[in-house]
């Protein structure tokens, strides 16, 4: 069997103009803020992003001026309403390059995306003795809706092991890819340790068995530039509130002829073309999968976002956040007793961490006070914390927005957790 | 003082660092699991019972320092107690880090460390995690042995 370097696999080495952050910043109202007196730091951006005014300001034109049900109205502001959902679709569509609109479903985020496709594709496929191949550096929720349905099928949950720099065993990877493998639901970007998965290898092996495979894009898109036709994945989720845009949205690609043959996720209104007590026929796609009405004003509020970063562009948001990786990787490894907690060498702006003799949760609580957002926990990827041993970490999760002075108030911080508790 | 050193107050920092009665307890008749697992603390509290007083008290576990000195001054203050005494403590201990009785502070003795704990709302949890735990070791009539080794 052949072994893989793992870090054969780098997508994003490119330099580019570097980002006016500073100009950038004031896009954000909240960044503006004091908290306990100090400026807010703002590092929990793999827990959900920050809003610029321009997606803030959409909302607000959209409930004060455009406010209608959608695909029902004969009149005008139902017609301005429509078009601006389904131009949002299009944007979302280019965004990730998608064949088509009707690729593009809006549900309530990443988590509502894999269970739509757990409980209709995978209910479909599965039956007992399949497998579901995971990772361990899944989020629960691409853990979680894989576990239900295969205790329903009888079916069996995998996990591709980790080393300790926190990248995936590509060697267990292929060992564990078989004719019972049935799904294989992947990260791309791991939101606890901040591993980028070599997805076009991955996706590709599992291809060549004829694999179907979902991507859990929740911490890609805010961080890489990501094309869903050139990484030839069946299905790719993530969250519109991880991409600076409203919570309770988010976007299930899937390649057509797959959403074509699967059933309905839930009924409703919408999602038929005709409905009696004897016979109910399901609309088209996009819509077959969007029964009830939808987050209207959030899937608008997410085009804006969208539009938003692609004028700053992702290449660039990539290098500078790279750049702040490195940076930040240094300066956090000066601290005596900080423990860094993932190393891939293909890695996104998070920066997990342990201190000795310190519980995480009190370093949350300490940088509080300096006004500093960190999380502290299992991050919901406790596989991961029990591979390195941990009940937790902390962890800083850094965006476009961040800047060296503020991973320098991270470090000031640290040093003041460990004069307290030392 | 700032909010911060009222929460860290020294007592909790030295429970934190050198926390009592920690120890799995050989002999213990009640054994209580407590879990946060948002924070991923988790303890174990053994009670030793002669009649109805709690004659020896210890636990284990990993957590932050509120839930480790919380654990360990809690183990002081119930030792030799009754359970119902035991019991008045954990209903004053709550109000005082709800900040609902800042007044009954004066009642807990050492446990007053912890009423910095109420401008913490985020903390509670931590403080309380041992006194759950207790009330669910109390509240188990069926005695489970621990197995030594
Ligand atoms: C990698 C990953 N997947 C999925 C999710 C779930 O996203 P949501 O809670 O927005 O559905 C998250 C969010 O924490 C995540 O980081």
């Amino acid at each position: 069997m052949k072994s893989y370097e793992v870090g054969q696999f780098a997508t994003h080495a490119v330099k580019h103009r570097t980002l006016d952050v500073h100009k950038l910043r004031e896009d954000f109202p909240i960044l503006r803020q004091h908290i306990n007196g100090k400026p807010l730091v703002y590092l929990d951006n793999a827990a959900t992003s920050q809003k610029p005014k321009i997606v803030i300001e959409r909302l607000r034109r959209f409930y004060a001026e455009q406010n209608a049900n959608i695909h029902r109205g004969l009149y005008q502001l139902s017609e301005i309403a429509t078009e601006a959902y389904e131009r949002a679709r299009v944007t979302v569509q280019q965004f990730i390059g998608a064949a088509s609109s009707k690729e593009i479903i809006f549900t309530r985020g990443a988590t509502e995306a894999i269970n739509l496709v757990a409980q209709t594709f995978g209910r479909q496929r599965l039956s007992a003795g399949d497998e579901v191949l995971v990772t361990y550096l899944e989020h629960h929720s691409n853990i979680v809706p894989w576990q239900l349905l295969c205790e329903e099928k009888g079916a069996i949950l995998r996990a591709v092991p980790i080393n300790d720099a926190g990248e995936l065993l590509l060697t267990d990877y292929e060992r564990l890819l078989n004719q019972r493998t049935r799904m294989l639901a992947i990260t791309h970007v791991s939101n606890a340790l901040g591993t980028i998965n070599p997805l076009k290898f991955i996706i590709e092996l599992a291809k060549r068995q004829n694999i179907p495979v979902l991507v859990d894009g929740a911490q890609g898109v805010p961080h890489l530039p990501v094309n869903v036709s050139d990484l030839a994945c069946d299905f790719y989720v993530f969250s519109g509130h991880k991409l600076f845009g409203p919570t309770g949205t988010g976007v299930l690609y899937g390649k057509a002829d797959l959403l074509e043959g699967m059933p309905p996720y839930q009924g409703g209104g919408d999602m038929i073309l005709s409905v009696s007590f004897e016979k109910t026929i399901f609309n088209h796609l996009p819509y077959k999968f969007e029964a009830g009405t939808p987050n209207i004003a959030g899937v608008i509020g997410l085009a804006t976002a969208i539009s938003y970063i692609e004028g700053i562009g992702l290449e660039q948001i990539s290098a500078h956040e790279q750049e702040l990786l490195t940076y930040a990787t240094g300066r956090l490894g000066e601290i005596k007793g900080l423990r860094l907690i993932g190393t891939a060498r293909d890695k996104a702006a998070v920066l997990s961490f342990t201190l000795a003799g310190i519980h995480p949760h009190d370093i949350g609580t300490v940088l509080d006070q300096e006004g500093i957002a960190i999380r502290a926990g299992h991050h919901c990827a406790q596989p991961i914390m029990q591979h390195f041993g941990i009940p937790a970490s902390a962890r800083a999760s850094l965006a476009f927005y961040n800047t060296k002075e503020e991973v320098d108030a991270l470090v000031a911080g640290l040093y003041k957790v460990i004069t307290l508790f030392r | 003082m700032s909010d911060l050193q009222e929460l860290y107050q020294e007592v909790i920092l030295d429970h934190n660092r050198h926390p009592r009665n920690f120890h799995r307890l050989a002999g213990a008749d009640r054994i209580a699991n407590g879990d946060n697992p948002l924070c991923g603390d988790q303890i174990s509290l053994y009670l030793k019972l002669s009649g109805n007083k709690l004659e020896d008290v210890s636990f284990e576990g990993t957590g932050c320092a509120i839930s480790i000195a919380s654990a360990s001054l809690m183990t002081e203050a119930i030792r030799n107690k009754t359970c119902d005494e035991a019991k008045l403590l954990l209903e004053q201990f709550r109000k005082l880090v709800m900040g609902e009785e800042v007044a009954i502070a004066n009642n807990l003795g050492k446990l007053a460390v912890f009423a910095g704990v109420s401008e913490f709302p985020v903390r509670v949890k931590c403080a309380t995690l041992a006194w759950h735990t207790l009330n669910a070791a109390l509240e188990n009539r069926i005695a489970a042995p621990v197995t030594t080794e």
